[in-house]
């Protein structure tokens, strides 16, 4: 029993807890009003009666997200391994890349709204925006990881180059590329609710303009959770992909230790 | 020691066919800064069966040889011929050992040996029997399904040999494979390395920076000077085999130590 309350699954939950309690600790102690910052039980309460609303407002966002985070990996591997294989398109591309980093998403994303109006497509491009970033530096950054040596003992083996690419880089690059996959996917999220609030009647973001606008703090905070929420089991999702796939990593190794053990 | 041994071992070298012969081979590295002459002309026979260790400084152009031969350099003019055929492109007759083991951490010890397999596209039922019987060889049998990882620095490159053996090459390179590995692990696995060479019969090619390991393994030992590099000196090692590692505390040994070691002296340079 004592075993299982310490566990380390559950340590962030007991963490989340002890900031709630003190959350609704110093609303009491410091008489916060209730316009300014709503008590934990009120919000969950919104988040019970509002439940139904909420979860078919989380459903366009949740797509946008995945669209976007989708689009990332889509787009943003393939144009890292043509970064890291020349540098050429290196010098051509990258620069422009990082520049792209700069423009403010938020300032943009109205014009989406203009030129592919109100639907779930400008909010794909926004999580796209924002989430292929990390994919590409991540991935350009484990194709250039591997050793010149181990190229050269792949020709020694007479490897051509697709070879070389599928049984080393590849292989070499995915730690890599799954950490980029993992910030990206909850940036997407960011992304897909920036392209709610600018123009939208559906999702989570607009809900959350909504509830701003008739000082529904609760529902507000509600929104917030979700949104949150969505962020962590997408993340836990990608992260189990990569487990599945790389039992094998560094990261994962006391996992595998404990199971030969 | 055994006389009869040791005139044997002497004589198949001598009597084997020229496996790596290089005629006038150098190597010029083109940089920013212009050309740099990475080898001077080198001419060197190597014959089949035969075991070559080169010694020389760092930087001398010793790991450049190395990769000539094995076809993963061009060589900037002269001729060279692996099996009376000039090297161009990788070789495929070569097993290759570097410095680090170079093992895929995704894969476990026997699919690391087989990768060798897999990319030549041998046949993997044959393969895999072959591989076992090198593992239980190299003293690693249970250890197949481990990754690299759960292997000490020794166990790793000695994977890294088998790896390099699997397709019976005729000629294993080897650049300083165990010059990562402590003192103790490196003497243990040159008798290893000896006895691995003395049942298989491949030709080898030793690039290391340790005097006494050139001396214990090879028949005959090229000293190369500092870049540009060319060899200074080719020296018989005449030392019965199967040599036992008390044979590094015989004057013999010595004399060929202090001969070896006076090279790099002479030229300025401790660090061979």
């Amino acid at each position: 029993m004592k075993r299982w309350l310490t566990s380390p699954a559950l340590r962030p939950i007991w963490l989340l807890v002890t900031l709630v309690l003190l959350w609704d600790l110093s609303i009491r102690v410091f008489r916060i009003q209730p316009y300014l910052v709503p008590t934990p039980a009120s919000v969950i309460g919104q988040l019970v009666q509002e439940w139904p609303t909420l979860w078919r407002e989380t459903l366009p966002t949740l797509y946008a997200t995945l669209g976007g985070f989708a689009l990332s990996a889509l787009i943003g591997v393939p144009i890292a391994m043509w970064i890291a294989y020349s540098r050429l398109v290196e010098s051509f591309v990258y620069p422009l890349l990082v520049f792209s980093q700069s423009v403010p998403k938020v300032a943009i994303a109205p014009l989406f709204v203009v030129w592919f109006g109100f639907g779930v497509f400008p909010k794909i491009i926004d999580a796209f925006l924002l989430g292929f970033f990390p994919v590409i530096v991540a991935t350009v950054q484990g194709f250039k990881s591997i050793e010149p040596d181990v190229v050269d003992l792949a020709r020694s083996m007479g490897a051509r180059p697709f070879k070389i690419f599928l049984k080393f880089r590849l292989p070499q690059a995915m730690p890599a590329i799954f950490s980029g996959l993992k910030v990206s996917v909850t940036l997407a999220v960011v992304g897909a609710v920036v392209g709610e609030f600018v123009g939208s009647n559906s999702g989570l973001g607009y809900v959350l303009q909504k509830a701003n606008g008739t000082f529904d703090l609760p529902l507000m905070f509600a929104g917030l959770v979700i949104l949150s929420l969505m962020g962590v089991v997408l993340f836990l999702v990608v992260e189990m992909v990569e487990r599945w796939l790389m039992p094998w990593h560094a990261s994962q190794r006391h996992d595998l230790q404990a199971a030969t053990a | 020691m055994n006389k009869a041994v040791e005139q044997g071992t002497a004589l198949a070298a001598q009597q084997g066919a020229v496996l790596i012969e290089g005629r006038g081979v150098h190597k010029t590295y083109r940089t920013l800064d212009g050309e740099v002459q990475t080898l001077k002309a080198l001419d060197f026979q190597i014959r089949a069966g035969e075991f070559v260790a080169v010694v020389g400084p760092s930087g001398c152009g010793k790991s450049t040889l190395m990769k000539m031969v094995a076809g993963l350099l061009p060589i900037s003019g002269g001729e060279l011929e692996l099996s009376s055929k000039p090297v161009r492109g990788p070789q495929t007759d070569v097993g290759i050992v570097f410095q680090s083991a170079l093992l895929l951490p995704w894969r476990r010890v026997i699919d690391n040996i087989l990768l060798q397999a897999e990319i030549r596209g041998l046949p993997l039922a044959a393969a895999r029997d072959r591989a076992m019987a090198l593992i239980q060889m190299a003293g690693l049998a249970g250890f197949e399904q481990k990754y690299p990882w759960q292997l000490s620095g020794g166990m790793q490159q000695r994977v890294a040999i088998l790896r390099a053996l699997l397709h019976d090459p005729s000629v294993l390179l080897m650049d300083e494979p165990f010059g990562a590995l402590d003192a103790m692990t490196r003497e243990k696995m040159n008798v290893e390395l000896q006895r691995i060479w003395m049942t298989s019969q491949k030709t080898v090619l030793l690039i290391t920076h340790s005097i006494p390991e050139a001396i214990f393994l090879a028949d005959r030992v090229f000293v190369m000077s500092e870049r540009p590099g060319r060899i200074v000196e080719v020296v018989n090692i005449d030392l019965p085999r199967p040599r036992s590692l008390d044979v590094m505390g015989s004057e013999v040994f010595a004399g060929y130590a202090k001969r070896l070691r006076a090279h790099f002296f002479a030229a300025g340079s401790l660090d061979a």
